[in-house]
């Protein structure tokens, strides 16, 4: 089954608002899109559009929190992420304020606008500031987790979406927890450390592997930052190897992030990711998920090499 | 200017919006409303006057474009094309992978002189342009297109200050005010009030015209081009979608598909324009 991660967003994010009158949303001309539409339409006084104006944005949603306000502020990741980077950090997440800023479209997802709106480097961008809790959801569900964690979270959470109609891999049983790793398929040899999109995909690739007769450990990485470095060890206990997947520069994002984790008892390691390249146009999100090595076999054939 | 030449100017016009439908193509989500809105203005840049030779990019006095509303960038491929920048069959190919003409503009593509996408930004870069060839003793322009919703972005009033305070009259700032941006109508989602008053308060000449009105945009690229002393800014008054019925005056289609029918109900339109 696939579902909209931006529907499945909008949806929890007007619950939300439904049972806490604290929660307001802002947008820069983007809520149709990024699915802030939801409170402007239920809550017409408390959502804000800030035209297109992302700086102005994030230093506003800082200046709501302290008036107790919970502010999740939407944009594109590139713009919501790249453009207001210095008020992330000065107007956010110095003073440690319960800002939530929301990067739709993110990765490759936007695959017709090309370069200026497809985004690699959120995660790593995001990932380096002192006290900004990142999210990288892999579906529907857990999409729907991390507006309810983000909320329940007193500090700056940055939750990067993508676009697309993803399948879901989670039910409500699933006992997400903030910076811990969830092994999502049993395996031995390898480990396949995936964030978002890449997950559905490294679970592929671990069944490619399987008719190869490898034997590959599935690891979903919800969380970007905070991680829990014991459970990641653990996680990862008894494979020979791990390959990190992830939709985004593999420089600074999850593989860097397992990389520091675990460099006190380092394992061979491979990254799948976007190889130090800005995207570009393409008719299907398929297409640059081949073009930019983020298949499958892209998986698969970086665990062969560990092995 | 005679009849004859703002005839002629009206059928590049013409050739530039044909061209938008040919690069937008069918199955691809494009922006067509904002190229639309600015078609009459860049064919009377780039036909009437720029000066610019696609057989000689790189010559140094070339007068500079930058389209900093870089969504509507169809609008400028369709005239490089018509120009011949790059053969027109080019234009089917816009934004499949691989292809010169990206969703935003790059300088890989020829007649590029700036990359844009992310709103904003390309005064800023028009200002380094003007300051540039001033610096060298070069008389080129520099034309600089935005959206009136990009204005709301910050940084372009730190260039409308910033090109007040070098007194750039090389540079102009033409602003398409179609009234809309991506989700709704400017005044509505974001009002930003009297534009022309605002570029005038901070010590820019302004002209207001017509932008789909042939003859007021080449009266007023002429006037800007011989100001003295201070930046001018021309805000045109457009219509988004211009030129095709159901794209006209709605956000419907800022970024959206053509469907079969659509696309030879826009073509005939535009033929008969
Ligand atoms: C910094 C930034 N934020 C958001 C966007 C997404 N975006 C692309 S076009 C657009 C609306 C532009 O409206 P306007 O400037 O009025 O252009 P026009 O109506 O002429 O198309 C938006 C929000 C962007 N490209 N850049």
């Amino acid at each position: 089954m696939l579902i909209n991660l931006r529907t499945a967003y909008g949806e929890e994010l007007l619950a939300l608002a439904k049972e806490n009158s604290r929660v307001v949303a802002l947008d820069a001309d983007l809520c149709g899109s990024t699915q802030s539409v939801v409170i402007e339409k239920n809550f017409p006084e408390r959502y804000f559009e800030m035209g297109i104006g992302e700086q102005n944005m994030i230093s506003v949603a800082a200046g709501l929190s302290l008036t107790g306000k919970i502010p999740f502020a939407h944009s594109f990741a590139v713009f919501a992420s790249g453009r207001p980077f210095d008020q992330i950090r000065q107007s956010v997440c110095l003073p440690k304020l319960n800002v939530k800023i929301v990067g739709s479209s993110c990765g490759l997802s936007d695959f017709g606008d090309g370069a200026t709106h497809q985004s690699f480097e959120d995660l790593a961008t995001m990932r380096v500031l002192p006290g900004m809790t990142v999210f990288c959801p892999a579906d529907a569900v857990e999409t729907k987790w991390a507006v309810r964690q983000a909320a329940a979270i007193d500090g700056p959470v940055y939750i990067r979406l993508n676009r697309n109609d993803l399948p879901v891999l989670f039910d409500e049983k699933t006992p997400f927890e903030t910076g811990k790793p969830l092994v999502v398929k049993e395996g031995s040899q390898v480990a396949l450390v995936a964030t978002g999109t890449m997950t559905a995909i490294a679970m592929e690739a671990a069944g490619l592997l399987e008719t190869k007769g490898i034997s590959a450990r599935v690891i979903h990485l919800g969380t970007i930052k905070p991680l829990d470095t014991a459970a990641l060890a653990k996680a990862v206990n008894g494979v020979r190897g791990i390959v990190t997947c992830e939709e985004h520069t593999i420089y600074g994002g999850l593989g860097s992030a397992v990389a520091e984790a675990l460099c006190a008892a380092p394992l061979p390691m491979r990254m799948v990711g976007i190889q130090d390249r800005y995207g570009q146009s393409a008719v299907c999100y398929d297409e640059l998920l081949v073009h930019y090595g983020l298949t499958k076999e892209n998986i698969a054939a970086a665990a062969e090499k560990l092995l | 200017m005679n009849p004859e030449r703002i005839a002629e100017l009206k059928e590049k016009a013409r050739a530039v919006r044909l061209g938008i439908i040919e690069a937008l193509g069918l199955e691809k989500r494009g922006h067509l409303g904002g190229s639309m809105s600015c078609a009459d203005i860049v064919a009377a840049l780039y036909f009437y006057k720029m000066r610019h030779d696609p057989k000689d990019r790189f010559m140094p006095d070339r007068d500079r474009f930058i389209m900093s509303k870089g969504h509507s960038v169809l609008a400028q491929y369709a005239a490089l094309a018509e120009a011949g920048y790059f053969p027109k069959e080019t234009l089917k190919k816009t934004k499949t992978l691989g292809c010169i003409l990206q969703g935003h503009p790059e300088r890989e593509t020829p007649g590029v002189e700036a990359n844009t996408g992310s709103l904003g930004q390309g005064l800023s870069i028009g200002i380094g342009m003007a300051l540039g060839g001033r610096l060298d003793g070069l008389g080129y322009h520099t034309w600089v297109i935005l959206g009136d919703g990009e204005l709301a972005e910050g940084q372009v009033w730190e260039a409308v200050t910033a090109a007040s305070a070098f007194k750039l009259d090389n540079l102009t700032a033409i602003v398409d005010m179609n009234g809309i941006q991506a989700v709704g109508k400017t005044c509505d989602r974001y009002d930003l009030g009297d534009i022309r008053g605002k570029f005038s308060a901070f010590g820019w000449k302004t002209f207001e015209i017509d932008g789909h009105d042939m003859t007021q945009i080449v009266r007023a690229l002429d006037e800007a081009s011989e100001v003295k002393g201070v930046p001018t800014a021309i805000i045109a008054r457009t219509v988004k979608g211009k030129g095709v019925s159901f794209a006209e005056n709605t956000h419907a289609y800022h970024n959206n598909l053509l469907t079969k029918e659509q696309q030879e109900q826009a073509v005939r339109e535009i033929l008969a324009m």
